[in-house]
């Protein structure tokens, strides 16, 4: 793997960069490996990262049935925070932020990664105190929040200038998530492929997998593709909202539907906006790219969707919301909007978990699963490479809803 | 006039004179101009830096499809990234150059271009990695981001119109107006609408004939119809730029023609709509594509006959298809010196043109902007220089198929126009005239009629003929050489960016577009994307279409967020709910809070110099010790009536109702099937069969939902009516030792606890005033809950107010009743029921009454708690030190040390009646810890609390029953 | 936006409904009868396929009824709409 570095830069321009090579191989499909991973999404191919890494395991395919990194890590929002609300989740989005702060050096590859912290914009009292909670909680795990008053959030984010006394939701207070970052998601899947590539595991796009095999004992023997039988023991989804498509091919029924969520962002300003400004809310958040773009996400839809689509009144609530903090951007134009599918489970918690199927493995329920990816495919790695939960993984089993022990991040169960 | 300005010709008005500024200089314009055609006119050439080398560039466009400029405007009408050759002229407008300093002509930022061998695609990942990007960041962003974000919020309003219609024909070009005016006559409900000043489409721009006469006296006709036509609606410079599901179309009116109205979003649902977008042309990449000079052949065309501008001297036409030729006689008509015409293709003819069939051009010349163009056969061959000032070029046309593709519908690639163009369609409309890739003037006219007629059912009508012009192409996606060939000019993304991305493994299309951001700026490739996809499948010896196309997304063209919003703006989007009594409150001086569901209810009435403690302890001591008033309106209420109306309730609450006496209530909870607290309050039976049940402000709308799905998805056979009155009767609560003398003042109800005991409901008058009177008590004092109508609670409140005045009755606000209730150990949604605890964590396990069988939540309950997994219970706290504040939401962890939490504070306050501060809790194991000490852990320091039962306040209910 | 069918009122947009989730088989009537496994499943697994799945909407603004709607997931087309289960 050619090392990337300013000088190696000057040395390939001299010849006109014809000398780069391809970041990632176009291997021959093997009929057998030790592992597939299906999904070269965020999650699996973090978790391959991880099976290479730590526990030197590289006879492994990434099947993806399209271009790798083009479900959801290529149209999230790239908030990476770790202000959750419950001992059972901040631990592992903590060590996520820690590995995301590193991994522009652990892969030789620039992920932009700012480190530039989130202010949560607090209008109702309830918020106040749910935040309130959550910060006397995050300090047991060493992540970090502060009270702000509605003076430094003004002055942290000047162009904050609605939300005033007279608003249909005037601000409270605010809270700032110095641990909160944002960066390139397409680098990190790329720079995760070509790490991987480097250490022997095979990424193989084009490549959907139709079905998953199971022997006589029920044990799962390989999966199906239009390019053939592939042979492996264990088989782990990471695919999003298409882990439910997959696993009922197994016989599997898991507790997850698959939703919609949508973005956007605006025409390229210089600029303006320096911290990810959340308004939980308002149900919007926002940052700026280095490219200019505000980047805006909202609520997602309501019902279940696999269109990847907007919903025309959800949009125009986001937009409004926004409208409603920054006044300013009325005549700023929207450039571009896209959805993705991702599936959320019964408790709205995340699923990395073996299954009833053995050799089955699920990575699943990622509901803002872009900031869990570093340390999502740590603990799938350790269960695929040990059989036993990683510590940080262990109350996101599937084992959970037999007794409907759910963790309510949200504080609340579902719609139903 | 303008120095370019040709003395006749063109749609604009020559009489009039607006003058508008560009960096300061002055320039006119006529009435009919956009800012583009004006600039031109003006000389100007320049209009902005590139965004990554900073090299000089001009108008290349005439339309929506602009690849290269933009400008910014100052003053009132103030934004960033305005495309010219979308914006029509105004006087006084003030235009600025963006991407220059100091100015766009001299700019000290294409030093850039000077490392630009450094800064390939992609670069960024490769390096900035040591120490940190952090070190770079604040570099590179200062260098991004186009124009300044607007300081301050237009003045005016935007406004969102929902629209239905029959047919929605987006493009008022030949096709579009041909089908527009079909479907008109057929009475069908139409709706028009284009994105241009006027409408027209291509035919503003050529001088084509239709029925025999010049065109646009046709377009005349036509438009002039269909506004006599009440089943027609015809907008102009109006965008459909979003497509959604079922026949919802997006539009964006950027002149709505209304007094302080800016913009006006539509929102049309439409029975079929009908693309008639026309096409986009083209550019060829080739080295030095982007000097200013160089523009679509297209573009050239429009300025010449529909504004009337000469943008050069000199003109040179690269080709590889036949549109381009017309365009050359245009130029020549206009007086443009016509230099020679190069076309790709080998054995073209037109025998009035200085044709070069079987050539290209390979490079361009110039400075900051063209002096001429170097060409050579195809194949290979002696290179000659060509002196000019203009380039025309023409790449061939490609369909605008943005809004089929939005409606879901798929492409195809055909060779015959090497272009992609609709395939079927995944909602009800169709693709007409150039955007479905029919090019022939005759025919687009016959499409947009027949495919109208298809839709109505209708014969197809008769269309007019016109002048017919071949169109053939032989593709020419890019010229190699030395020097910047760019596919993507906004963005600065050149050949050898796509041919690196190739050479790295990013050659799948979506790949290319992301490491290059070719097509992600402004234009969105609308010129571009396809020479990529002609690019990439020549490196890759596919076809275009195995290479493929990168999603069509929303918007068209950039949309304002103003506009979207629409009238969603200001306090008036979800508007506070008030009771009768907010003027009262206010006037008192009381600090309102929202009390849930955007009610508006006093958090406490503050006196001069009391602080905030001392007031609630007032408000508090008040309720223990005398009599207090609080306004209970929100209070969500619901009418249970009919045969099957204690079914009902017994399934989706807790407790035992069947047992209750006509007169009486009983206090239960209403859980999720999950087996979790969804919500809480208090039933009364009214008689056999009719119900009054209370339930939480927040919760009001949600219970109704709840109860109504019950009752029409799982038990439709019972016969139950379920009727919201949280807007029929709204109480005033008076609650204290002395409420009982109070109230007894205003009404003749007996009062005495046999006759009206605790639960109990009566009804009768208050102060003259039709009430029913609960006494429930959510502070553990005697209370009444008095409820009236909603237009009596102010008579009912003055009169409370007069006959407590001797007590000194006190108004109270939500601060005071939750000292109360916590005194009490009432629990409170949102505090211990917090969405994860069921009744048995409460202690609460009277309130399930199972020997009733199954009610909604039972089954997962007790399945919950078969796992043995240990629950966090609700227990008192009483911190060691009487004035520790224990925050709410702070956690209790195993010896205060610093690790998971083993509980939490759900709620701490100030007792008025005990002097000190107590507090609830969720602990684990909590009820088998009492009087054991816990350490609550805040970041600097723990504060030990002795766990107690969760009352601190007259445990057995004597005196709320009393 | 959806446009839903409400079988009382004609077509209405989305922004009438309230949305109710996916609709579970009926409720058993007696769930301390079947098993805790069938429980959870009935509880927590919805039907997800890529392809029609049955919902639930209230027409709130509008009538109120509640609605048992079949939408194909991947194409919002709508193939039933009826008043109840």
């Amino acid at each position: 793997m050619a090392r990337f570095s300013i000088l190696n830069l000057a040395r390939n321009a001299i010849s006109e960069h014809r000398n780069w090579t391809e970041h990632w191989r176009t291997p021959e499909l093997k009929s057998d490996y030790d592992i597939v991973l299906v999904g070269a999404g965020g999650h699996g191919l973090a978790t391959a990262w991880h099976l290479a890494r730590v526990y030197g395991l590289t006879n492994i395919a990434v099947l993806e049935a399209g271009w790798l990194g083009g479900g959801n890590i290529a149209r999230n929002t790239v908030t990476i925070r770790s202000n959750y609300m419950r001992d059972e989740s901040i631990p592992f989005y903590v060590k996520s932020v820690e590995f995301f702060d590193r991994l522009t050096k652990d892969l030789n590859f620039n992920t932009m990664h700012s480190k530039r912290g989130m202010v949560d914009v607090l209008q109702t009292w309830g918020m106040v105190r749910d935040r309130r909670r959550r910060r006397l909680t995050m300090d047991l795990h060493g992540a970090r929040y502060r009270p702000l008053s509605v003076q430094d959030l003004r002055r942290m984010v000047p162009k904050l200038t609605g939300g005033g006394p007279d608003a249909r939701m005037p601000i409270l207070g605010a809270e700032f998530h110095p641990d909160a970052a944002v960066n390139r998601h397409d680098a990190v899947a790329w720079g995760y492929a070509r790490a991987i590539d480097a250490m022997g595991v095979e990424i193989h796009q084009n490549t959907p997998v139709t079905s998953i095999t199971r022997g006589a004992d029920g044990a799962v023997t390989g999966v199906e593709t239009p390019r053939g039988f592939v042979r492996a023991n264990k088989v782990a989804l990471a695919v999003s909202g298409h882990t439910t498509t997959l696993s009922e091919t197994a016989g599997l029924r898991l507790p997850l539907r698959t939703i919609n969520l949508s973005a956007f962002v605006s025409e390229p300003l210089q600029p303006c906006i320096d911290v990810v400004v959340n308004c939980p809310d308002l149900g919007i958040y926002l940052s700026q790219s280095d490219k200019g773009e505000l980047v805006i996400g909202g609520a997602t839809d309501l019902g279940q969707s696999f269109r990847r689509d907007v919903k025309q009144h959800v949009f125009e609530d986001t937009v409004a919301a926004m409208l409603d903090l920054f006044p300013a951007f009325r005549r700023v134009k929207l450039l571009r909007q896209w959805g993705g599918h991702l599936d959320i489970a019964h408790d709205a918690s995340p699923i990395i978990s073996t299954t009833d199927v053995p050799g089955l493995f699920v990575s699943a329920g990622w509901w803002g699963g872009y900031k869990a990816i570093p340390a999502g495919g740590l603990c799938l790695a350790h269960l695929l490479a040990t059989g036993t939960p990683h510590p940080l993984a262990t109350p996101f089993g599937l084992r959970r809803f037999r007794h409907l022990e759910y963790v309510l991040e949200a504080g609340t169960t579902t719609a139903r | 006039m303008a120095p370019e300005r040709l003395a006749e010709g063109g749609r604009i008005d020559r009489r009039r004179v607006l003058r508008f500024r560009f960096d300061g200089r002055e320039m006119t314009g006529h009435p009919g101009d956009t800012l583009a055609s004006a600039l031109l006119a003006n000389g100007v050439r320049i209009v902005t830096r590139s965004f990554k080398y900073h090299r000089p560039r001009g108008i290349m466009g005439s339309g929506a499809e602009e690849p290269a400029a933009l400008v910014a405007l100052a003053g009132s009408a103030a934004q960033g990234n305005v495309v010219p050759t979308m914006l029509p002229l105004t006087e006084g407008l003030d235009v600025r150059s963006i991407h220059g300093w100091p100015s766009v002509r001299f700019d000290l930022g294409a030093v850039a271009g000077l490392f630009s061998r450094l800064i390939p695609a992609g670069f960024y990942y490769k390096t900035f990695m040591w120490p940190d990007w952090h070190l770079f960041e604040p570099t590179i962003r200062k260098a991004a981001g186009l124009a300044p974000a607007p300081e301050a919020a237009p003045e005016g309003r935007y406004e969102t119109r929902n629209a239905h219609c029959d047919l929605l024909v987006v493009g008022a070009g030949p096709a579009g107006l041909m089908a527009a005016l079909t479907a008109a006559r057929a009475n069908a409900r139409v709706m028009l609408v284009d994105e241009g000043i006027e409408a027209g489409g291509n035919l503003l721009a050529r001088k084509v004939e239709i029925d025999g006469g010049p065109a646009m006296d046709w377009v005349a006709r036509a438009v002039a119809e269909l506004a006599q036509r009440p089943n027609v609606t015809h907008l102009q410079q109006a965008t459909a730029w979003g497509w959604r599901e079922h026949g919802l179309v997006m539009v964006q009116q950027r002149a709505p023609g209304h007094p302080g109205l800016i913009e006006r979003g539509w929102r049309v649902r439409a029975g079929h709509v009908i693309c008639a977008t026309g096409a986009i042309e083209r550019m060829i990449v080739f080295p030095g594509n982007d000097r200013p000079g160089v523009m679509l052949a297209s573009a050239m065309q429009a300025y010449v006959n529909r504004w009337g501008v000469r943008p050069g001297q000199r003109a040179v036409i690269f080709t590889n298809n036949d549109s381009a030729h017309e365009v050359a006689r245009d130029l020549r008509a206009a007086g443009v010196e016509l230099a020679a015409v190069i076309d790709s293709r080998e054995g073209v003819e037109a025998a009035d043109l200085p044709l070069r069939a079987g050539y290209q051009v390979q490079r361009s010349f110039g400075h900051a902007g063209l002096r001429g163009v170097e060409i050579a056969p195809v194949g290979g061959g002696p290179a000659a220089r060509i002196n000019c000032d203009l380039l025309a070029v023409s790449g061939g046309w490609t369909p605008a198929v943005h809004l089929h593709s939005q409606s879901r519908g798929s492409l195809r690639w055909d060779d015959a126009i090497a272009a992609f163009r609709p395939d079927p369609v995944a909602q009800s409309s169709a693709s007409v005239g150039a955007a479905d890739g029919r090019f022939g003037m005759t025919q687009a006219l016959q499409s947009g009629a027949e495919a109208v007629a298809a839709y109505l059912g209708l014969a197809v009508p008769d269309t007019p003929r016109a002048t017919e012009q071949p169109y053939n192409i032989a593709p020419l996606w890019s010229v190699p050489g030395k020097g910047k060939a760019f596919v993507d000019l906004m963005n600065d993304v050149t050949l050898d960016d796509i041919a690196l991305a190739d050479r790295e493994g990013y050659g799948a299309v979506e790949h290319a577009k992301r490491y290059t951001t070719s097509g992600m700026a402004l234009d969105q490739g609308k010129t571009g994307n396809v020479n990529v996809i002609g690019i990439l499948a020549g490196l890759q010896g596919k076809t275009p279409d195995q290479v493929g196309v990168t999603t069509f997304r929303a918007p068209y063209t950039p949309v304002s967020f103003g506009s979207i919003a629409g009238g969603k703006a200001g306090p008036g989007v979800l508007p506070f709910r008030h009771t009768p009594l907010t003027g009262w409150h206010m006037a008192k001086g009381a600090v309102m809070y929202e009390a849930g569901a955007r009610w508006r209810r006093p958090g406490y009435y503050p006196r001069a110099g009391e602080s905030f403690q001392q007031t609630v302890d007032r408000e508090a001591r008040a309720v223990r010790e005398g009599v207090a008033i609080y306004d209970g309106a929100p209070l969500g209420v619901y009418a249970i009536e009919g045969p099957d109306a204690l079914r009902l309730i017994e399934h989706a609450c807790t407790a035992r109702y069947g047992t209750l006496t006509p007169g009486m209530g009983r206090y239960g909870l209403m859980l999720t099937e999950d087996g979790l607290i969804f919500d809480d309050g208090v039933t009364f039976r009214l008689s056999e069969d009719r119900f009054l049940m209370s339930c939480s402000t927040g919760n009001a709308d949600a219970v109704g939902l709840h109860l109504e799905k019950i009752l029409q998805i799982d038990r439709p056979d019972w016969r139950v009516h379920v009727t919201n009155l949280t807007h029929q009767w709204m109480n005033a609560t008076i609650c204290g030792p002395l409420a009982r003398d109070v109230l007894g003042r205003l009404t003749d109800m007996d009062l005495s606890t046999a006759a009206f005991p605790f639960m109990g409901l009566r009804e009768g008058l208050v102060a003259g005033l039709p009430a029913r009177v609960a006494r429930v008590s959510f502070t553990g004092e005697l209370s009444y809950e008095i409820n009236v109508l909603p237009r009596d609670l102010q008579s009912l409140w003055t009169a409370l107010l007069q006959a407590g005045a001797p007590e000194q009755i006190t108004p109270i606000g939500s601060e005071a009743n939750h000292v109360l209730r916590v005194e009490k150990g009432f629990l409170s949604l949102g505090h211990e029921a917090d969405g994860t605890v069921d009744p048995y964590d409460l202690g609460m396990g009277w309130a399930m009454a199972r020997k009733k069988g199954d009610f909604i939540g039972l089954r997962s309950v007790l399945l919950r708690r078969r796992s043995g997994q240990p629950r966090r219970e609700l227990v008192g706290l009483i911190p060691e030190d009487p004035g520790a504040d224990m925050p709410e939401g702070a956690p209790i962890t195993p010896g205060g040390k610093r690790m998971a939490s083993e509980g939490l504070v759900t709620a701490c306050v100030h007792s008025a009646s005990l002097g000190r501060r107590v507090g609830l809790a969720l602990l684990v194991d909590g009820r088998t810890r009492i009087d054991k000490v816990v350490q609550v852990r805040l970041p600097d320091r723990c504060i030990a609390a002795r766990v107690v039962a969760p009352v601190f306040h007259d445990p057995e209910g004597l005196r709320m029953r009393g | 936006m959806l446009l839903l069918h409400c079988p009382f009122c004609g077509p209405r947009s989305e922004i009438e409904f309230s949305y109710g989730g996916p609709a579970a088989l009926p409720r058993p009537d007696d769930p301390a009868q079947i098993s805790d496994a069938d429980w959870v499943d009935w509880l927590t697994v919805p039907e997800n396929r890529i392809g029609p799945v049955p919902e639930r909407w209230c027409h709130s603004k509008g009538c109120g009824a509640w609605l048992t709607v079949r939408r194909d997931i991947r194409t919002h087309e709508i193939l039933e709409v009826r008043h109840g289960a």
